[in-house]
């Protein structure tokens, strides 16, 4: 995974609330088995509006998406995060996400930030003002910097770790094959098993 | 003090915990389907690593499946692609898998209850957020992505934070016509999309210990859908008496013994919830939704809302922005509402008693010219036993369409999809837009409300007819 440290870029204001993953990316562009060529599905059915602003050229430029609380919600699905970083977002900034989207995006190094409602409302009328305006979101001191504002976010000391380090999860689990092996020693003798394959 | 029934589970799973760490937590099975797995496969190949317990995981086709012409190869190339991915990544991984036109082919929420796969005190997880549908027996049930679905093959563990725990109360007896369906659409109103949001929940009361293991299922099964990723209800004699006789449910000592722990998996009268709603059963009435999110919904007797009258700004909006798309005006009667397509199945209300309710509705009636109703049996087991009791030809009879199992119309992700500007009935659990179709309008309701709005043509109970 690549490393995570700061990222300064212009950003885009999403006003909407309860933006779902099937909102992010529709269930019809999940049938790819690759992991990259998703950004033409990114909120494909709103980009048919030319008004929407995901296609307003001031904002074309945009690296960091501000969008409305409980963005994310609904389907598991990853590709969301993989649409969003394809089509060139390196972060998300919202007052709530769901659960799984957002353990989805800091497994796959999208860093989903969140910020009281006051400051998302403050950041959205600076951008809309300014689209130029030039963001840097820094994991290494937990701000979102802009203008003359900086806001602070909190992010667990060890998904910051793994973000700044860049590290692999499977591999740090790896660390501790043996006490999985352990654990899996005591595991009660009645739990199912899927093999051998029940006539 | 005590624990609830999620901590307990929670704590019989952790393989390594450190401080500043989330707990390493070991994974009973992991289902999986053709969608969310082919970049994890991929990702095992590059690193040269191996699925650990293959005999905790198993696989079936069902997102992306067609429900007609099921002998035929698929049609669309892109969905045969991924299908096809599926079954040579389990062959060459050594994975269980039960494809299209297998006996214990459907979709994958059901399919793992069905065989005795899903028991209590289980961690279960699946790239798919409806795993929360497992959590019905007493089981730690929750989707997770493709990355997680790749670290569970590589090390059968997750690293996770410890979610919060809330219990929702639902006492009281429901009224006839009143379903599980109804409980959870009546509680995600209640507490929003994001009420859940960072607790497992924990459904108790009378009200859930009267319903049926598929009714309960149907409560877990849109956990999701208030924002938390797992719910679950404790395991008792109903939870024991439908694993009994399962294919994979233990047998001799092994069932004995296992009886003896699930026996335990209870949240202690001294625990404590982070969070605690209650909700009386006895006032509830069927529920239907109005808007393009789970909870916006309200009973089938009420009006649709007017945004103006809804006090929070950011509610408001999202109000005002859902009828537009949904084509509806302030004050109307959601009675009057006409409907276009019927849904009867998902994993949220694809299961044999959901298909007895809205057959039981139907019998010896015509559903309305003016719509079409699809059928989809949540397994080709649920199909199969639906044709033995003859349900199949209340629905043909009606003039609906028995299809084969699948996700179907609630995702659209295969052929069954709304055009533009379509609206339907629907089983399912997501009403978000153009989810069964692009432009799609989808009112979520119970079995029984979708049969008789089958045969009315506008969203109706079966007290209406």
């Amino acid at each position: 995974m690549e490393k995570f440290i700061r990222h300064t870029g212009s950003a885009l204001p999403l006003r909407r609330s309860n933006v779902d993953t099937d909102q992010i990316i529709p269930a019809v562009y999940l049938k790819r088995v690759t992991r990259s060529g998703f950004e033409d599905g990114l909120f494909s059915a709103w980009r048919s509006d030319s008004e929407f602003v995901l296609n307003k050229p001031e904002y074309s430029k945009a690296s960091i998406l501000v969008a409305g609380v409980d963005f994310g919600t609904g389907s598991s699905r990853e590709h969301a995060v993989w649409a969003l970083q394809n089509y060139g977002f390196k972060a998300v900034i919202s007052s709530r996400f769901a659960d799984i989207f957002r353990g989805n995006s800091l497994k796959g190094g999208l860093l989903t930030v969140i910020l009281p409602q006051e400051q998302v409302e403050a950041l959205w009328l600076a951008i809309e003002s300014d689209p130029t305006t030039q963001v840097t979101v820094d994991l290494e001191s937990r701000t979102v910097t802009y203008n003359d504002v900086t806001c602070s976010f909190e992010l667990d000391d060890y998904t910051r770790w793994r973000l700044l380090e860049g590290l692999d999860d499977i591999g740090l689990t790896l660390r501790h094959e043996d006490v999985v092996t352990s654990f899996e020693e005591k595991r009660a003798e009645f739990k199912p098993k899927t093999l051998p394959a029940l006539a | 003090m005590g624990k609830t029934l999620a901590e307990k589970i929670w704590e019989d799973h952790v393989v390594r915990r450190a401080d500043g760490e989330p707990d390493l937590l070991y994974i009973d099975l992991h289902l999986i389907h053709e969608v969310t797995s082919p970049q994890a496969f991929d990702g095992l190949r590059l690193t040269n690593r191996k699925i650990r317990r293959p005999d905790l995981t198993i696989a079936t086709e069902d997102h992306n499946t067609p429900t007609q012409n099921i002998d035929q190869p698929i049609a669309d190339p892109v969905s045969k692609l991924q299908v096809d991915t599926l079954r040579k990544n389990c062959a060459e991984f050594g994975v269980r898998i039960h494809s299209l036109g297998d006996i214990e082919q459907g979709i994958v929420h059901v399919v793992g209850p069905q065989l005795g796969l899903t028991q209590p005190g289980m961690t279960i997880v699946c790239g798919d957020s409806h795993t929360s549908t497992h959590g019905a027996f007493g089981a730690l049930a929750f989707g997770i992505g493709t990355s997680e679905v790749e670290h569970v093959m590589a090390t059968q563990t997750l690293p996770l934070a410890r979610p919060k725990t809330m219990a929702i109360n639902v006492e009281g007896k429901l009224k006839s016509g009143v379903t599980s369906k109804d409980i959870i659409l009546a509680i995600i109103a209640k507490i929003g999309t994001g009420g859940g949001q960072g607790y497992v929940l924990e459904y108790r009361g009378s009200a859930i210990r009267e319903l049926s293991m598929e009714g309960r299922m149907t409560i877990c099964n849109m956990s999701i859908e208030a924002g938390a990723r797992a719910g679950l209800i404790a395991p008792d004699k109903t939870t024991f008496n439908y694993i009994k006789g399962k294919p994979h449910a233990p047998k001799g000592a092994d069932w004995d013994a296992a009886i003896a722990y699930w026996s335990t998996l209870v949240t202690d009268s001294d625990a404590k919830f982070d969070a605690e709603i209650n909700l009386d059963a006895s006032e509830l009435a069927p529920f239907v939704t109005w808007g393009t999110n789970p909870g916006q919904g309200l009973p089938l007797n009420s009006n649709v809302p007017n945004p103006a009258e809804i006090a929070d700004a950011e509610a408001r909006g999202a109000a005002e922005r859902a009828l537009i798309y949904m084509d509806l005006t302030a004050g109307t009667p959601l009675k009057s509402i006409k409907i276009d397509t019927v849904f009867l199945g998902s994993c949220t209300n694809g299961r044999i008693e959901d298909l007895r309710a809205a057959a039981e509705v139907i019998k010896n009636k015509k559903i309305a010219s003016s719509l079409r109703m699809l059928v989809v049996p949540g397994s080709a087991r649920v199909r199969l036993q639906a044709e033995s009791e003859g349900l199949d030809k209340v629905f043909i009879d009606a003039g609906a369409e028995w299809r084969n199992a699948g996700c179907s119309m609630c995702l659209g992700m295969n052929p069954d999809q709304l055009k533009p500007g379509e609206r339907s009935a629907s089983t399912s659990n997501r009403n978000f837009e153009g989810r069964q179709g692009k432009g799609g309008r989808t009112h979520l309701v119970s079995p029984l409300v979708a049969a008789a709005t089958a045969l009315r043509g506008t969203l109706s109970s079966p007290a209406d007819l």
